[in-house]
């Protein structure tokens, strides 16, 4: 299975590497490098190289490239979603994964990568289990450590591995037991020129912040179970029971963990809660363009949209925007030719908007695109596909748990064409 | 932000001095000799008696390690710390042996033993590191050690150092290949076992070890495919990738018999597909000879158990059951995996990559699967490029005549993008949608030529390179495009698109006589600058104007080819010297130069443009040679499904397969209800490893698989017309005995009443077929007597279930009961008639048996659920030797009656091996006569329905004042009934009863404070009696009060942290039902006593029993 994993940064220095069988030399990495120079882009190297004695898989997150090494025949995909469990642990474990906090941590992050796998296959990818196993620094444990001498190495055996809740760890106990959900979704959406939408769907995750003594075993429900046709679980729901009763009935893991994801597909009537109106114009003879945007709200359900940020990769050929907006702040970046317009709350009786011209570079001809408009929203206390959690029931624990439920929707990939 | 800095500014291998500890290393710069010191420094640290300075210099080793600096020659010093007492520093040591024993193999043998005494260490998860360390040192010399430890590690008691050993075999493997048949023989042992927590480790070893030995799987596939659902997610992948292999060997094609009319029906909606063509012939020929397809139960059971898996949120898991779909489903059931799939497009980039991938090549060979999700491809200008290109392949294998003015509207704002090479990409897109859908042609075409005028060179040449082969097809029409694209041969300059121009001008020089010959004058004007491919162009065109139109470019060609003759490239003189003697009429090539015309000018074949994707399915979905296209190292080729279907009967598992598993195993493994597993894996581990099949697939409703009968035994037919008979002489009997069975005593009513007759013959009947199977038991398990622990479910799994669970879990104990009934068939038949007239019954009657649909899963199936445990775990509940207290004898017969014979019995409290739902009574005979007692033994036990008596073996002879025991066991199903039954000697027969105090129906249980008030939380309102009592002075102190509760019945007591507190727990022995009994001393001598069970019977008996023990 996974040879060795290297850890390459954005100037292309292997900052570390492990070996979970015999040592592959690091001079493997010299084929990707040499397919990280033919792909523009850093999110353009394929995944998947082969060279003569290996092949390589990687990933790209965080500015790191994460790249295992094989030897033979593999699912792709299970080494590619271990290395994004690799990076969502380090996330866990020190708050961020970036190449400063891997190196200060290189020993923990040593130990951890030890347990994950054995002989390359994985063998602790939860993350319970592995922080039972190898504590997460903290600033008053690395303190106590250096005082005292201990370590970062549980001393009790972890037992989780071999229980039945395996993402669960044993002997939790809180002073304040609560349990919060939070329900987000994010519109993907393509509007073409004239405001109509081409495709919109939404993708909702339940985020879940457990801390419960015990063993809890809770119950969400939902008054609307029917939305939820394409879902995906974290593995401690009982599917059955779903499959039955349309309830998610699960023993929690400690922390956070994200309970499940749900699409709602582009069959549905998605309600597109902003619009925006562009006029982009470039003419032949002269070397100014018009440039205007105003965004607007549409289908709210009487929340307000904030959060608004506008970004848009404008043609090569604009040198310069001078613009002016009715609200927010708004940079344009003549190298990367990215405009960007931080707009905040939109107000109803006040639509924002930004006008101004675009200088063309001289002579040349007008560019033959326009220009596609991210939008980025967010929505607190709505759900836009109209889901709601009925009640959250616990079984198992004596006590009474905060509850707490919050639902947002934020834009994900939204795009306007012009 | 210093030490960020620090970071960005040291490149490679240079260090800083901001942090020493990764410079240790010669090769890093510095003095030598300073460098050396350091080192010097860490073997000093390493050699103190501090345990943090050791710390500190493994830490500093490790990050050493982690930047790839070498650090081999620490090897010695830090070998010592093998057996350093802090658990880090060991971590730390073993990370660096791992890594380095290799190099230094002398040295590493040192550390040999510190692991093989881990491997004796009594706790699992040392044994279980112990072998993980060792087997990661990649020295061959401790190859037999090795052996040695894997093959103990396989039949450890612990599932987690057998999941470790499973871990193992592919090191040893790979280490020494010599050892393959020896780890056969471990990977064998350890697919057999049945627990999660191995099954996808041993499968791993298996793919790794000998992939194909797909026999070994034969006898585990059921129980595989049934804790599929309970296995960790990175098993579950490499389980379903095996099975799909496995049930291309094994099952024939669902598709086979697709008729003949759907076929062309789809055929027909999708446009042609020349692949249909090809299908079809071979399904005509298929179908005249084949049988109706049937598929196999097991089939079957596969597809069904992996389906919930497309839910998982591991990537790899759905893509993996996708790709099982693909291979093996009926047409008609692929479908599903679309959704899950389009799902996964909102993961990371690679996810998607690899998704977009496998959704290319599947959308080609069932397009319909994925039309509804089209707009799920739709590109986004933010999306990586290869990405973009990827979701273009998909959407151009998925248009057709409806949807293609939708795809090419998007098409054309792709066109707009300012991603060249996307662009480029979209225009072959729309030349493959204009060859697949005639009837967008003209209007691709149109568009194309279109963009020819655009700045953009790159679209433009890719724009040449599609024309062409687009007007390959009808060519007459478009002279115009022909001309207008030899008007860019001035500007155009991407070798490939002027190569296009110049084969097209010279193809249809006859559409464009004027300007063929003027192209061909610019050519051979820049020849000397033309690419290569541009250059046989040009002789290819000079060749065919010299054939077409000789007076115009005569001299023309004649200078082409003088300059290619002296052209560096070979491929260019020699195409030059060959056409020159094909075209240019000499004496010597005259019989060739005839025919030149004909050899230039021949119709061509317009190309098919088709997918890179095409054909790609032959290798298995998902794998990585599928995604390169080409054949990885250890790929595994997925089988053609076989013509005949192989032998169904092979992965039949006898039921002594699994009672055969070594005792100590078994005592161990507690069975464990597997957490999730829904369908037949749910209530199969519930039962006991003994408990009866029925109940698992009457339990399960909708699974619709239960055949009744599941002991497994392939005499299930005749068992069942001996049950009829059987059914015909209880009536006849019933009548006759009606008037004896009304003195029974009446108090049998406890629960419930009122059963029908005709549920009471089914009871019968299956207790008949039930017999052979327990005989057998018996027969296997005598021999251990510690087998039998292995039951108990409930506790455990009360632990981690919900409402619904315990619900389910009731269910599956009331049903329980009635199956469970005496071996005797004639016994059999007494007992139930006898309730059946009486009509009362302790028990709920049993729910009407689902009608078992069709024998979807065979009996031996069922059989095999039974033994699915999920992993055992140190921290459940265990069912433990009971507390021997004082034994109180009781009289079965005594010696006036008996006529010498005097028999007693006690309750022994230890579990009867054969059959854990029963209740061991040693039985004592003293034969007071003068003379031999011979052949006693018990006959005729009557019985109410459920119980079942374990006889002894019969006592040959018992010699004169000579005393023996015996060992017998009876299932009271947790009633105090008494068990009716004549003792037979050689020469006469008594009736004997025994009645069992409410407190031996049940066996200790050992559980935690917590856990107990958990138990005890459930068990509230009616399950909950209380009582209070008042203390004598003889009973104050805790061990009389402890030692009187534990005397009055068979419990265990419950560590409690309140010191006025008693806590005893215990399970009936027949259903399994947790006893509770709290006592709570309160001031002066009054306490409370409190018990919670399910049985409110028991309960309510068990309080008075405590009572009067205590107060005696």
């Amino acid at each position: 299975m996974i040879h060795s994993l290297f850890l390459i940064n954005a100037a292309g220095d292997i900052f570390l590497e492990k070996h979970w069988k015999s040592a592959v030399s690091r001079s493997v990495c010299d084929y990707f490098f040499e397919a990280q120079e033919r792909a523009s882009e850093a999110e353009n190297v394929p995944p998947v190289i082969p060279t003569p004695h290996h092949y390589l898989l990687s990933v790209y997150r965080h500015r790191i490239f994460f790249v295992a090494v094989i030897q033979s025949e593999v699912p792709p995909l299970f080494v590619i979603e271990f290395l994004h469990r690799v990076v969502d642990t380090f996330q866990d474990y020190f708050g961020v994964c970036s190449e400063v906090v891997i190196k200060d941590n290189v020993v923990v992050v040593y130990e951890v990568l030890e347990e994950m796998l054995d002989n390359g296959f994985p063998l602790a990818t939860e993350s319970n289990i592995l922080k039972e196993l190898i504590k997460p620094p903290t600033i008053l444990r690395t303190v106590v450590n250096t005082i005292t001498g201990s370590t970062n190495v549980g001393d009790q055996l972890p037992t989780g591995q071999l229980s039945v809740v395996p993402w669960r760890r044993t002997g939790v106990k809180y002073t304040n037991n609560e349990a919060y959900f939070d329900v987000i979704e994010e519109i993907d959406a393509i509007i073409d020129k004239s405001g109509s939408t081409i495709t919109a769907e939404i993708q909702g995750v339940i985020d879940a912040c457990v801390k419960l003594t015990g063993m809890p075993d809770l119950t969400l429900s939902f008054m609307n179970p029917r939305l939820l046709d394409d879902v995906s679980f974290h593995p401690c729901v009982r599917f059955k029971r779903w499959e039955s009763e349309r309830i998610l009935s699960f023993i929690p893991p400690d922390g956070n963990f994200r309970l499940l994801s749900y699409h709602v597909s582009a069959q549905n009537l998605v309600a597109i809660p902003v619009y925006v109106k562009h006029n982009i114009s470039f003419r032949d003879s002269s070397s100014l363009g018009r440039f205007e945007i105003t965004v607007g709200p549409k289908q709210t359900m009487g929340k307000t949209v904030e959060g608004v940020m506008v970004t848009s990769q404008m043609p090569k050929g604009v040198l310069n925007m001078s613009l002016t907006p009715s609200q927010g702040t708004h940079t344009f970046d003549p190298v990367t030719k990215l405009l960007s317009w931080d707009v905040g709350k939109i107000n109803p009786q006040k639509l924002p908007s930004l006008k101004g011209t675009m200088s063309l570079q001289a002579g040349a001809s007008k560019p033959d695109e326009n220009p596609t408009i991210n939008l980025q929203f967010k929505i607190q206390q709505l759900a836009i596909s109209g889901l709601k959690v009925n009640r959250l029931d616990m079984y198992g624990e004596k006590y009474k748990p905060f509850k707490g439920i919050k639902y947002m929707t934020k834009a994900g990939k939204f795009q306007v064409r012009t | 932000m210093s030490t960020s800095q620090a970071y960005n500014e040291e490149k490679g291998g240079s260090s800083s001095l901001g942090e020493p500890e990764y410079g240790h290393d010669p090769a890093s710069g510095g003095i030598f000799s300073s460098d050396y010191k350091r080192h010097d420094d860490l073997k000093e640290m390493l050699d103190s008696n501090k345990d943090s300075l050791k710390l500190e210099a493994m830490k500093r080793i490790v990050a050493m390690i982690a930047r790839g600096k070498n650090a081999s020659d620490l090897f010695p010093a830090v070998v010592k710390n093998v057996a350093c007492k802090n658990i880090e520093v060991k971590k730390l040591v073993y990370v660096y042996l791992v890594r380095y024993a290799e190099e230094q193999q002398d040295l590493a043998l040192l550390s040999i033993s510190t692991f093989q005494r881990g491997l004796k260490d009594p706790n699992q998860l040392i044994r279980a590191s112990a072998l993980r360390v060792l087997s990661s040192i990649r020295v061959p010399i401790i190859v037999p050690i090795m052996m040695l430890a894997i093959k103990e590690a396989a039949s450890d008691m612990s599932p987690y150092v057998r999941k470790t050993a499973a871990h193992a075999i592919p090191k040893l493997y790979s280490l020494d290949s010599d050892q393959k048949d020896q780890l056969i023989e471990v990977i064998e042992k350890l697919l057999a076992d049945k627990t999660t927590l191995v099954a996808g480790s041993v499968v791993m070893a298996f793919e790794e070890v000998c992939p194909e030995r797909i026999d070994l799987i034969h006898k585990n596939y059921r129980k595989l495919c049934n804790l599929l659902i309970d296995v960790e997610e990175w098993g579950q992948v490499v389980i379903i990738n095996m099975l799909t292999r496995y049930a291309r060997t094994q099952f024939l094609s669902p598709n086979q018999n697709e008729s003949l009319l759907e076929e062309n029906a789809e055929k027909a909606f999708y446009g042609s597909d020349e692949e249909d063509a090809k299908d079809d012939k071979t399904e005509t020929a298929s179908l005249v000879k084949r049988k109706p397809y049937v598929m196999d139960p097991d089939h079957r059971l596969l597809l069904r158990n992996t389906k919930p898996l497309l839910q998982s949120r591991n990537a790899a898991v759905v893509m993996a059951v996708a790709q099982l779909y693909f291979h093996l489903a009926p047409k008609a059931e692929v479908g599903v995996i679309a959704k899950a799939l389009v799902r996964l497009l909102r993961s990371h980039s690679e996810v998607q990559y690899v998704v977009l991938q496998n959704v290319a090549t599947m959308s080609i060979k069932r397009r319909g699967m994925f039309e509804p999700y089209l707009k799920s491809f739709y590109i986004r200008s933010t999306d990586p490029t290869q990405i973009k290109i990827l979701k273009l392949e998909v959407l151009t294998n998925l248009a057709n005549e409806t949807n293609i003015s939708t795809i090419l509207r998007e098409f054309q704002t792709y066109i707009r993008s300012m991603d060249k090479d996307f662009v480029a990409a979209t225009i072959q897109a729309i030349g493959r949608c204009a060859t697949n859908i005639g009837k967008v042609r003209d209007t691709c075409l149109n568009g194309l030529v279109q963009l020819l005028s655009n700045r953009d060179e790159l679209v433009v040449a890719e724009s040449v390179v599609v024309i062409k082969k687009l007007l390959q097809m009808q060519p007459s029409q478009h002279s115009e495009i022909i001309k207008h694209m030899a008007k860019l041969t001035d500007n155009i300059q991407v070798p490939m698109a002027r190569a296009s121009i110049l084969w097209l001008i010279g193809e249809y020089c006859e559409h464009v006589p004027k300007i063929a010959p003027d192209v061909l004058r610019k050519m051979a004007k820049s020849f000397t600058n033309e690419e290569d491919i541009v250059k046989l162009q040009v002789i290819n065109l000079a060749a065919k104007l010299y054939l077409t139109n000789s007076k115009q470019s005569k001299l023309l060609t004649q200078y082409v080819l003088n300059l290619a003759k002296y052209d560096q490239n070979y491929d260019i003189r020699d195409r030059a010297r060959f056409i020159r003697q094909l075209i240019v009429p000499t004496e010597k090539s005259g019989a060739l130069n005839k025919y030149a015309k004909k050899l230039f000018l021949a119709q061509k074949p317009a190309p098919i443009l088709e997918s890179s994707f095409k054909d790609r399915d032959h290798f298995q979905l998902g794998s990585l040679s599928h995604l390169l296209n080409a054949k990885a190292v250890g790929y595994q080729e997925l089988p053609d499904w076989p013509d005949e279907a192989p032998d169904p009967s092979v992965r039949n598992v006898e039921v002594p397969e699994w009672t055969k598993c070594t005792s100590r195993e078994k005592r161990k493994e507690k069975v464990e209800k597997p957490f999730y597993s829904d369908s037949e894996g749910e209530s199969g581990p519930t039962e006991s490893a003994d408990s009866e099949p029925e109940s698992v697939s009457e339990s399960e409703s909708e699974s619709g698989s239960g055949t009744e009968s599941g002991s497994g035994s392939g005499s299930e037919e005749e068992e069942e017309e001996s049950g009829d008979q059987s059914e015909e002489e209880e009536k006849e009997k019933k009548k006759k005995k009606k008037k004896k069975e009304k003195e029974l005593p009446r108090k049998a009513s406890l629960e419930s009443m009122g059963s029908s007759p005709s549920e009471e013959e089914e009871e019968g009947k299956k207790a008949k077929k039930k017999k052979p199977q327990h005989d057998r038991k018996g027969g296997s398990e005598s021999s251990s007597e510690e087998g039998s622990v292995s039951e108990s479910s409930s506790s455990e799994s009360d632990s981690g279930s919900d409402a619904e669970d315990s619900q389910l879990e009731t269910e599956t104990k009331r049903r329980k009961m009635p199956p469970s009934s005496k071996p005797a068939p004639k016994a059999a038949k007494k007992g139930t008639k006898e309730i059946s007239l009486l009509d009362l019954d302790d028990f709920t009657p049993p729910p009407p048996l689902p009608t078992s649909s069709s024998s979807l899963v065979s009996s031996s199936l069922v059989t095999d659920l039974e033994g699915l445990t999920l992993i055992d775990t140190s921290l459940a509940s265990t069912v433990i030797s009971p507390v021997f207290s004082s034994v109180k004898t009781y009289e079965l017969l005594h010696r006036m009656t008996g006529e010498g014979l005097s028999v007693e019995y006690y309750f022994s409290r230890q579990p009867f091996a054969p059959d854990p739902h029963m209740v061991a009574v040693q039985i004592q005979f003293s034969n007071n006569t003068d003379s031999e007692v011979k052949n006693v033994r018990i006959s005729e036990p009557k019985l109410l329905s459920g119980m079942r008596v374990q006889e002894f073996k019969e006592i040959e002879s018992l010699a004169p004042g000579e005393t023996t025991s015996v060992v017998m066991g009876i299932d009271f199903c947790d009633s105090t009934q008494a068990a009716n039954f004549q003792l037979c000697t050689h020469t006469r027969q008594f009736y004997g009863a025994i009645q069992p105090p409410v407190g031996e129906l049940m066996a200790p249980v050992f559980m935690s404070e917590n856990e107990f008030k958990k138990e005890q939380g459930k068990l509230t309102g009616m399950s909950e009696i209380t009582e209070k009592l008042t203390l004598p002075e003889t009973c104050q102190s805790d061990h009389t009060i402890v030692q009187r509760v534990t005397s009055a019945a068979n419990v265990s007591r419950v560590p409690c942290g309140a010191d006025n507190e008693y806590r005893f727990a215990a399970k009936t022995v027949t259903s399994g039902s947790l006893v509770l009994i709290t006592l709570e001393k309160k001031e002066g001598a009054l306490a409370q006593l409190t018990v919670n069970s399910e049985k409110m019977v028991i309960g309510t008996m068990l309080v008075k029993d405590i009572i009067q023990a205590l107060t005696q």
